[in-house]
């Protein structure tokens, strides 16, 4: 049996077959009961739209840190900043004296 | 407002009407629009209440969201997006005892196959039994390879109108044509193996 021709044949009988289009009686009716008593319930989409909102709460909240990070810093002013810079820096020239 | 001024209204005036609160309006689309989308579901699904459960489920989904379509594309583009995507989750929930043989073939497809063997020619495209044994073999496949075949084999779409309705990339879809053909002539060899050993 040739199996090539006999697929080329069964899709060919799949081809050939006319779409069924016919609707069942008053299913437009059913339909649009259906949505009026909000019988959906689209879990995904629901899903979707928590997981947007906690997002955009994460994303508030880590702007608002950040900006209240960076003020306090602004705000200890740069006295504060300048001195811990110093002791960074002269740290490690400290203890090249201890070695010598 | 009548009926008949109802049905003279273009889709997206209709859309429009939907979205501004008026539900009435979605009533011409879905009369306009289901018999393509029940005989899509009928590619998928055997039994009517099934067949007219997915249709009712892409209705669903495409009034809730209505809101999405953007309008760069026909209507009924996007319909069919939404029905093709929901067939396909039909399928892959509904996924059949696909080791059915064709051991349990009718007197007709066993007569069919036989004049196949006998003559290809003589053997009709258009029988009754041909039909019905191709719905065995679709049967047969797993999920994607079955859409794959319905769409790119049976409806003859391209390859990028598929990608475009499943939301699958172009490579994956032709993996996954390059896969369900080779599916299909594994089912087939069965076959071949079932009746002829």
């Amino acid at each position: 049996m040739n199996l090539e021709n006999l697929q080329h044949k069964l899709l060919a009988a799949a081809r050939s077959a006319p779409a069924d289009g016919r609707v069942p009686f008053a299913f437009e009716k059913r339909i649009m009961a259906r949505l009026a008593s909000g019988a959906h319930v689209d879990q995904l989409g629901a899903w979707g739209v928590a997981l947007w909102r906690a997002a955009i709460s994460c994303v508030a909240i880590m702007v608002l840190s950040g900006a209240w990070s960076l003020w306090s810093n602004y705000d200890q002013g740069s006295n504060e900043f300048s001195q811990e810079f110093e002791t960074a820096v002269f740290a490690s020239a400290g203890s090249v004296d201890d070695v010598q | 407002m009548t009926d008949s001024s109802h049905m003279e209204r273009s889709d997206a005036e209709l859309i429009a009407a939907v979205l501004k609160g008026d539900m009435a309006s979605f009533e011409p689309l879905v009369a306009k629009y289901s018999p393509r989308l029940f005989a899509t579901a009928r590619r998928y699904a055997r039994r009517e209440d099934e067949v007219e459960d997915v249709v009712q489920e892409i209705w669903s989904k495409a009034y809730h969201k209505l809101s999405s379509f953007r309008g760069d594309a026909p209507f009924e583009h996007w319909l069919m997006r939404m029905a093709v995507r929901t067939c396909y989750d039909f399928l892959r929930e509904h996924q059949r005892n696909r080791e059915n043989t064709f051991t349990e073939l009718t007197t007709e497809e066993d007569d069919w196959i036989e004049r196949f063997i006998a003559s290809p020619e003589g053997a009709s495209e258009h029988a009754k039994a041909a039909k019905q044994l191709v719905q065995r073999l679709l049967d047969m496949l797993p999920p994607p390879a079955r859409l794959i075949i319905q769409l790119l084999e049976i409806e003859d779409r391209s390859v990028k109108e598929i990608s475009a309705m499943t939301g699958w990339s172009v490579p994956l879809v032709k993996v996954r044509a390059f896969r369900a053909r080779a599916e299909m002539k594994k089912c087939l060899a069965r076959i071949a193996r079932d009746k002829y050993l």
